[in-house]
Order: C-alpha cells, then sequence, then structure tokens
C-alpha cells in the first residue's frame, strides 16, 4: 500500500521539522491518513481531553491574567464613567467599537468553513471545522462585551429590544445599531446551535467511552439519547445542511449590517457604498488568520498532529491568501472610489488617514494586511509552523489596526476644522479592555476543547474511510470512483 | 397593547423628510437666526447657556481634552487672504507675522448651538429613539431613554452634541456644583446622569411654560413672549428666536427677507433679487441636506464690499 504524496521533490516540502521533534511521517498525507484506525481516532480525541500539553494550563492562567486585567479596566470605568477611557466629544468611539468589528469578523471565518465548505463538499475541512465553529461563537460572545463595555449605559441596553411594555415605547428600526443588536444576537443563537447539533454524534461517542465522573452525566445529558441507527443520522444529516445553509445567509448579512453602522452615516469616510462586501471579506480574512493561529495552538497543545495536519494546514493557508487578495482589491476600490469621488470632505479624511496624526499606523497596517500576506504564497512557507503563526498573528494585528483606522482618524476628522481633533490616544483603560478580550476569547476555546471534541471525529472517519477506499483502489490498480460524500 | 401599537403606528415611521416645517396643525415651528453682522463673539450666550441649562463646567484639563459641556459654542475663525504678489507688500505681509491670518480684519465669529434639523441626521440613528423631532419642529433629548451608544454624536455633521463623560454631580468624584453652588441649578432643567448625550435644546423648559400659558388661552404664543437665554444674553440683539409660521415674528420675517426656505438645501445667498440688495442668508452644511432650523446672516466686511 503506497502513500499518496502529492508532488515528486519531497525535499522541497520537508519543513514539517522545523518544529517540534518527533513530527510524524504522514505529514505528508493528504489530509487524513488511511492508516488510522476509527478505534485511534476516538481514543486520540477522547485522550486529548484528558491529558493535554502542561502548557495548556499556564495558558490557562494566562488567560484569567488578562481577563482579570481586563475586568479591573472595566470596574473603574463603570465606576467613574466613560470619560476615563478618554475619548472625546469628537472621537466618540474608539477602541471597543474597533474592537467589535474585529470580533465579528473573527466569527466568520467558523462560518465559513463549517458551512459554505460543508455545502461545497471540501473534504479536507473536516478536522478543523468543529473548533473553527467553536470560535464563531465564541467571538460573538467576545464581541458582544464590547458592546456592553461601549455604552454610556449598560445597564439599560435592553432599550434597544423592542420588548412590550406599558409607555409603548419601541426602539428605533431605522437605527443600524438595532439591526446590529437583531443580526449578532440571531447569528449567535443559529452558530450555537448549529456547533451543538453537529457535536451530537461525537457527545454520544463520549458518552459511551467515558465511564464515570461528571462528564459521563454531562455527555450523557447532551447527546440527547443519540443511538446513532439509520433515522438518526438521516434526520441529523437533513438538520445539519439546513442549519448551514441558514448560518451562511446569517454570515453574510451579519458582517453587512455592521458595516451600516458606518456606511449608513454621513461621517466622510464612513460613507461609503463598497463597506458591506468590503467589511464581509476583511471578517472572512482575518477570520482564516485567527484560524491558523489556533490550528497551531491546537495542534501542539492537545496533540492533534495527525488530524491537523500539515495537508490541512496548507489549504487553510491557500484559502487565507485568496482572500487576502480579494480584501486588498475591495480596499483599493474603496480609495480609489474616495479619490475619484466629488466628495471634498471624504477625500480630504482619506489624506489624512495616509498623512495626517495616524499615518504610522494607517501605513503599517496597509504593509501588514496587504504585503505580509504575500509570504503565504510561497509553498515553503506554507507549512512552516513558526512563520504561519507569526504571520497569522501579524494579519490580525493588521486587520485589526484596520478596523481602528476606520473608527479613529474618521472621526477626529470631519466636516469642518472646528470639528476636527487628532490626539485623543487611548487611555490603559481600552487598550486593558482590549487585552482581556484576547484573554476571554482564548480561555473559552480552551475550555471548550478541554470539554468537548475540538476535532469532528464522526467526519475524521468519514474522511478516513474515503482514504482507505482510495489506498485500496490504488493498490489494486483501480481508479476510486468514490469521495468522501 | 404593544402589539397593536406595532401593527398601528408604522405611518410615523413613513414620514418623508423634510417636513418643510412643523406639521401644520401645531402652529409652532421654533427657529432661530444668527446675524453675523451684529455678533461680536463676546461669549455671553455661552455663559447664559451654562446658567440656564445646568452645564458642567468641566474645567480646562478636560475642555482641552475635548470633554466640554458648551451647548453654544462661538467658534472663531480668522479671514484667510491670499499672500500678496507684489514683492514690497509681500515683505511688509511677511514681516507683520500675520502669516495667513489678517488681524485687520479681526476674527470671524460663529455662534455654533444644535441646529434642530428637520432631518436630522442624529434621530434616524439613535437605536433607543431617544432624540426625536417635537411637533413644533425642535430636536428633542429624551434623557431618561438614553443609553450612550453616542451614535448621534456620530452622525451629526456639526458635532454639536455632548455625552456625559462623567457624573458631574457626583461629591466622590467629579463635583462640579460643591456647595453652595448647587443653589444656582435652575430647577426647571435636570441635572444630567453619566452616560447620557445632551444639547442644545432651544430652552425648552422656557418654551413649554409660555405654550402651556398660552393653551389655557386658547391662542398662540405671542411674538416676544418667550426668549431663548442665549437670545436674552445678547446684548447686541444679534439672536432672534421665535415661532416661524408666525407673520409677526422677527425670525420668520428674517428668513423671508433672506429667501432661506426651510425645505430647500440650495439658498438664493449673494442672489440680487427683487429690490436688489444681497442676500446674507445661509445655513451651514446645507449641502448634506439636514435642512436645520438655524439661519446665520453672513457678515458683511469692508472688502466685499
Amino acid at each position: 500500500m503506497t502513500l499518496k504524496i502529492k508532488d515528486d521533490k519531497p525535499f522541497l516540502r520537508d519543513t514539517s521539522k522545523m518544529l517540534w521533534d518527533g513530527e510524524p511521517a504522514h505529514a505528508e498525507v493528504k489530509d487524513m491518513s488511511p492508516h488510522i484506525s476509527f478505534a485511534q481516532i476516538t481514543s486520540d480525541v477522547v485522550n486529548s481531553l484528558e491529558n493535554p500539553r502542561p502548557i495548556y494550563w499556564w495558558a490557562i492562567a494566562v488567560c484569567v491574567f488578562m481577563i482579570a486585567v481586563g475586568v479591573a479596566c472595566e470596574v473603574y470605568q463603570y465606576r467613574t464613567g466613560l470619560g476615563v477611557s478618554n475619548k472625546s466629544n469628537t472621537n466618540v468611539w474608539g477602541v471597543y467599537i474597533a474592537s467589535f468589528v474585529f470580533w465579528v469578523g473573527v466569527s466568520h471565518a467558523g462560518t465559513l468553513l463549517s458551512a459554505l465548505l460543508h455545502l461545497t463538499h471540501s473534504d479536507w475541512r473536516k478536522s478543523v471545522f468543529r473548533y473553527a465553529e467553536a470560535m464563531t461563537t465564541f467571538a460573538l460572545m467576545t464581541a458582544g462585551l464590547f458592546v456592553l463595555v461601549h455604552l454610556g449605559r449598560m445597564w439599560q441596553v435592553y432599550y434597544v429590544m423592542p420588548y412590550p411594555n406599558e409607555r409603548g415605547v419601541w426602539s428605533n428600526f431605522q437605527s443600524p445599531l438595532v439591526w446590529d443588536m437583531f443580526v449578532i444576537g440571531t447569528y449567535l443563537t443559529c452558530s450555537s446551535i448549529f456547533l451543538y447539533t453537529g457535536m451530537i454524534p461525537d457527545l454520544a461517542v463520549f458518552r459511551d467511552n467515558i465511564h464515570d465522573g461528571w462528564r459521563k452525566k454531562l455527555y450523557t445529558f447532551l447527546a440527547m439519547g443519540w443511538q446513532g441507527t439509520d433515522r438518526h443520522w438521516r434526520n441529523f444529516r437533513v438538520a445539519y445542511l439546513t442549519l448551514s445553509v441558514y448560518l451562511i445567509i446569517l454570515a453574510v448579512s451579519g458582517h453587512s449590517v455592521v458595516s451600516s453602522d458606518f456606511a449608513m452615516s454621513q461621517q466622510p469616510g464612513f460613507h461609503i457604498t463598497s463597506f458591506p462586501p468590503y467589511f464581509v471579506v476583511g471578517a472572512l480574512y482575518s477570520g482564516n488568520a485567527a484560524l491558523i493561529t489556533v490550528f497551531i495552538v491546537l495542534r501542539f497543545m492537545f496533540r492533534y498532529e495527525q488530524y491537523l495536519n500539515m495537508d490541512v494546514l496548507r489549504k487553510l493557508v491557500r484559502l487565507t491568501f485568496a482572500l487576502a487578495m480579494i480584501w486588498t482589491y475591495l480596499h483599493l476600490i474603496e480609495m480609489a472610489t474616495v479619490w475619484y469621488g466629488h466628495d471634498t470632505a471624504a477625500r480630504d479624511q482619506l489624506y489624512f488617514k495616509a498623512t495626517g496624526a495616524y499615518a504610522g499606523w494607517w501605513w503599517l497596517f496597509n504593509f501588514l494586511a496587504i504585503v505580509c500576506p504575500w509570504v503565504m504564497a510561497f509553498r515553503r512557507w506554507q507549512t512552516n509552523l513558526p512563520v504561519q503563526m507569526v504571520l497569522s498573528l501579524l494579519l490580525n494585528v493588521g486587520m485589526w489596526l484596520e478596523r481602528w483606522m476606520i473608527v479613529a482618524p474618521t472621526l477626529g476628522h470631519s466636516h469642518y476644522p472646528w470639528t476636527f481633533d487628532f490626539d485623543q490616544w487611548p487611555s490603559f483603560v481600552q487598550w486593558g479592555i482590549l487585552f482581556a478580550s484576547f484573554g476571554w476569547f482564548a480561555l473559552l476555546i480552551l475550555i471548550f476543547c478541554k470539554v468537548f471534541p475540538a476535532v469532528s471525529m464522526y467526519e475524521l472517519k468519514e474522511l478516513n474511510y474515503a482514504r482507505k477506499v482510495e489506498a485500496h483502489h490504488a493498490l489494486v490498480g483501480e481508479p476510486a470512483t468514490k469521495g468522501a460524500h | 397593547m404593544s402589539i397593536a401599537n406595532l401593527l398601528q403606528n408604522w405611518s410615523r415611521y413613513r414620514d418623508t423628510h423634510p417636513y418643510g416645517g412643523a406639521k401644520p396643525h401645531m402652529g409652532y415651528k421654533w427657529a432661530m437666526a444668527i446675524d453675523m453682522d451684529i455678533c461680536t463673539g463676546c461669549n455671553a450666550c455661552s455663559v447664559a447657556c451654562y446658567a440656564e441649562n445646568n452645564l458642567a463646567v468641566v474645567g480646562k484639563e478636560k475642555f482641552l481634552n475635548g470633554k466640554s459641556m458648551h451647548w453654544l459654542r462661538i467658534e472663531r475663525y480668522w479671514h484667510d487672504t491670499p499672500e500678496p504678489t507684489d514683492p514690497l507688500q509681500l515683505t511688509a505681509y511677511t514681516a507683520s507675522g500675520a502669516g495667513k491670518h489678517f488681524p485687520d480684519q479681526g476674527a470671524h465669529f460663529l455662534p455654533i448651538m444644535c441646529q434642530h434639523c428637520e432631518a436630522a441626521p442624529c434621530e434616524t440613528v439613535c437605536p433607543v429613539g431617544a432624540t426625536n423631532h417635537t411637533q413644533d419642529g425642535i430636536n428633542s433629548q429624551i434623557y431618561n431613554r438614553c443609553v450612550g451608544s453616542r451614535y448621534c454624536l456620530v452622525n451629526c455633521p456639526y458635532k454639536v452634541r455632548y455625552f456625559n463623560w462623567y457624573n458631574y454631580q457626583d461629591p466622590a468624584t467629579e463635583n462640579v456644583w460643591p456647595e453652595p453652588l448647587n443653589q444656582q441649578l435652575n430647577p426647571d432643567v435636570t441635572v444630567r446622569s453619566k452616560g447620557v448625550m445632551e444639547k442644545c435644546t432651544f430652552c425648552v423648559q422656557r418654551l413649554r411654560a409660555v405654550m402651556v400659558d398660552a393653551r389655557t388661552e386658547e391662542r398662540l404664543v405671542r411674538e416676544g413672549e418667550v426668549q431663548t437665554a442665549c437670545q436674552q444674553a445678547c446684548m447686541a440683539g444679534a439672536i432672534s428666536f421665535g415661532n416661524m409660521l408666525n407673520p409677526d415674528s422677527r425670525v420668520g420675517k428674517q428668513w423671508i427677507e433672506q429667501g432661506v426656505n426651510i425645505a430647500l438645501d440650495v439658498q438664493s445667498k449673494n442672489e440680487h433679487v427683487g429690490d436688489n440688495t444681497p442676500k446674507r442668508g445661509y445655513r451651514i452644511l446645507e449641502n448634506l441636506r439636514p435642512y436645520p432650523s438655524v439661519m446665520y446672516l453672513e457678515q458683511v466686511r469692508e472688502s466685499s464690499v
């Protein structure tokens, strides 16, 4: 039996040994090795819950520390007033709104992988989509926190909802913020349901393989009596497909609505027609970069080297590069429309971004988000873990800066000079809460991976079966006719 | 009741802007006109506004940090002259140190408060409907309803909304009115708490008082019956305020005289219409079409006469 090696120059691809010894030989296989048995997949995933590498606990400690910093900042801000975040009556939004957009953006990659690539039968997604879908849910939860932190009177946030009340007062349905509330709420609900629904067969496997303790009770409850019968699987397939179709619509409309927070206003620099596609693609781009980061972390931390392997990483990196190029095009075309447009205020705004007080940050973001992804175009770097780790973090720094460059310089440079205000540097409170948001997100992901299957066992088994069939046909010299689906 | 409200009251979301003045059945459209030819930039209006509306005096540090609460601010612009082409004049021009400023002609002043736009950009974006248009043409702000998303300020082209970044009446942190200064607070006006947006109300507490009186006497408010605080404090009489629909009102006459139509976005400024008098009336950032209720009368300079 031969393994399917994809190119005939293995020495060029031998980058897998550059990090962490004991890189298994099946780094060379196509997305899934046919040599792994079903039982091994089950035991690998079940065991990963119990014994991650020790660095897992250090990571948890760091996350808790980061959250503590943010909670301290928020308590201070809550008690004293939003003024301590150092905004002004011109720069009324700041890091909070930029981070809100950033986190909503991160959530989109999960939906792309789990729903869109599910529809297109891209089999390589099977090992990564579960944690990607979890990232969707957790990134939305993080984004929701930024809405609360941003509000002047967060204790009255429920005014935004059109709940029945004796005053007959409703929220203002003209406002993009109300659309935001609806779309983020719907997206969060649906992605949670989607995440849970997709996990039910795996939870049943856990239920059957773990024999005592709180885990047994939890999985028994969550598996909802899944027996794996033919009828169960048929219903499951239909439900999962329906949800994935629905979620794609939500993902596209989600960030379009977030972009209309800006595009619907008449602030020069916000009032740009091409914002919705620009935001959606930017969201997929930064979300995919975040996927790569989490990919490398989980691969090491939970010993998932066989499943989160180099071929999958390569495909993720290529996808990210493609999205980066689409985003670059939309970014340039957005600037071009402003440049050629007749709106002098918006054009001055663009000049200000490139030459004014925020010019350094603006050029840095352009470098990080446009130039850096070109590293991903080179085959030799595509599976180099240290390079991809640093690169994916840099891309997300660039994409965060992009959101901040949409918010901060735009508000500082409005219609006429009296309203200009360039030197509002966010205070430690804003930075502290941003810092904490990464800890909060990482903590949720780490806890999720310790409690739930971070890679999908049943889909891996499907993929594994398909690869076994292929390997068999390669051995007996017949063309394989059957894919994973 | 709320379901019925949802089903029945959709018409109020379908109003087309601009109204072109107030809802006609009210009989009121409060408007303002400010004559820049008379304004001396003395800031008395701003001070009066502070006193009348319980505005917080935030102090130098916060003021420079952009957290001031002046509902009415005097913007100051220096006359911008091109550099003389004549070398002799250029030498004198440079030697005077004037640069682009032209101190001989002094500064231009522009008192800016909420323009009470008929198609107000702030109103459409507020998620909770805390800022609304009243039927007498005022852009109102409901402090109790405000959640502090600050979207209204983002969308306001004039940036005349002011956010309560701190609790200015809290003795523990920011006490703007320590004893006995709290005795000077106007009892007719709310002292705003932290986290809400506030802005010029056209002294709505005064308007409501006279409107109630007028209604009991079954008439409309007469011209001169009510003044805003800034109007009252302006010693030169540059500010006129009143019910534009009242044919006797000074402000209504000024708007007609200057050919400024509240429902149009292009005015006849500098056009010689009828009696061959150049029109001076304009509204700020009219091209964005917020249809403001405040008209400014352009300052006439010696050089431009």
